[in-house]
């Protein structure tokens, strides 16, 4: 059976045409470059929200895509286990539809952050990062004005387990300085209870190649060799 | 019941337990660099003026706090909605 991935396009979306590449040519998948008013659960098996500035971030960061009749579609694969991946503004839309616990707010900083960093994984147990090992240390990109995780329940989420991935320095370790936007708890994606969706504000997509990493890294490429592997085991 | 146009002020505050980077810049790099020493605290926040049909001014600002609430307009997580005046036009 041949798996079929959705990457949702919102006016302003970017790296929208990079996640499609990696799915169809580093990975090798049948993927769908799909307008936000045209998309149709029934015909895939997983989706993406892609990185950007949905309808300019007015408002709030991911507000108003979070009314887009897409997240309507995709609340359906949510419930029957489908896996949804937000990036970076994906993240956003998905706390705004509240997918996901939590919200992302501007920087500390102030300022827009854009560089590669380090990012620790903290449960490897996830359609997401199965292919990936608990401690592991990835290298990957960010670029967001809007990227520091808040929750009222930390620890409910650090109990059932939903915190994914943290900043962290190149040992792995949760440092101030290798929190680059003020997360609590260095927190860079989460998933939901039943794991099937998870958001981060690193761009994997940006980081799945050789050529695009200043360490000849592909560890973005693990997130969508565990999406394809976990789709694989559910058909 | 002929409506009435009314003009409804609202704020969007992110809550005390939310860091406020912006309102900690102004205070700190500006307002006290510059001598206001005494400025204790300062929040920044979203603010939107609504004109809208409606019976009453209670009317009014039950549809608006309605339409926040349903569409999100503040993010409960992380913001309160505060009021700030209603009048008729």
């Amino acid at each position: 059976m041949t798996i079929k991935i959705a990457v949702v396009q919102f006016p302003g979306a970017n790296c929208d045409l990079d996640a499609i590449h990696v799915l169809r040519n580093v990975i090798g998948v049948e993927t769908s470059l799909v307008w936000h008013n045209h998309f149709k659960e029934a015909e895939f098996d997983g989706v993406i929200l892609p990185g950007g500035f949905a309808f300019g971030d007015y408002l709030r960061a991911g507000i108003i895509a979070a009314h887009s009749p897409a997240l309507d579609e995709a609340r359906i694969m949510l419930k029957d286990g489908r896996p949804i991946l937000g990036i970076c503004n994906g993240f956003q839309i998905l706390t705004e539809a509240e997918f996901l616990p939590g919200a992302l707010l501007q920087n500390d900083s102030l300022k827009f952050v854009c560089k590669w960093i380090n990012i620790r994984v903290e449960n490897n147990k996830t359609p997401f990062t199965n292919k990936m090992k608990n401690g592991d240390v990835l290298a990957i990109p960010i670029a967001h004005g809007e990227g520091r995780y808040f929750a009222n329940n930390l620890k409910e989420l650090e109990e059932n387990e939903q915190i994914v991935f943290k900043y962290s320095n190149e040992d792995g370790k949760h440092t101030q300085n290798a929190n680059p936007n003020g997360s609590m708890e260095n927190i860079a994606g989460i998933c939901n209870l039943e794991r099937n969706c998870m958001g981060l504000m690193p761009h994997p997509e940006r980081a799945s190649e050789a050529i695009l990493s200043p360490k000849s890294t592909t560890h973005g490429k693990l997130f969508f060799d565990s999406m394809v592997e976990f789709i694989k085991k559910r058909l | 019941m002929d409506q009435s146009e009314f003009e409804i002020e609202i704020s969007l505050e992110n809550k005390p337990a939310a860091r406020d980077p912006v309102a900690e810049t102004i205070k700190r790099d500006l307002l006290a660099k510059k001598g206001y020493h005494q400025v204790s605290n300062v929040r920044s926040g979203q603010y939107l003026r609504i004109v809208l049909k409606a019976n009453s001014e209670e009317d009014a600002e039950g549809i608006v706090t309605d339409m926040c609430n349903a569409l999100r307009i503040f993010n409960p997580v992380t913001q309160n909605l505060n009021v700030l005046n209603v009048k008729k036009l």
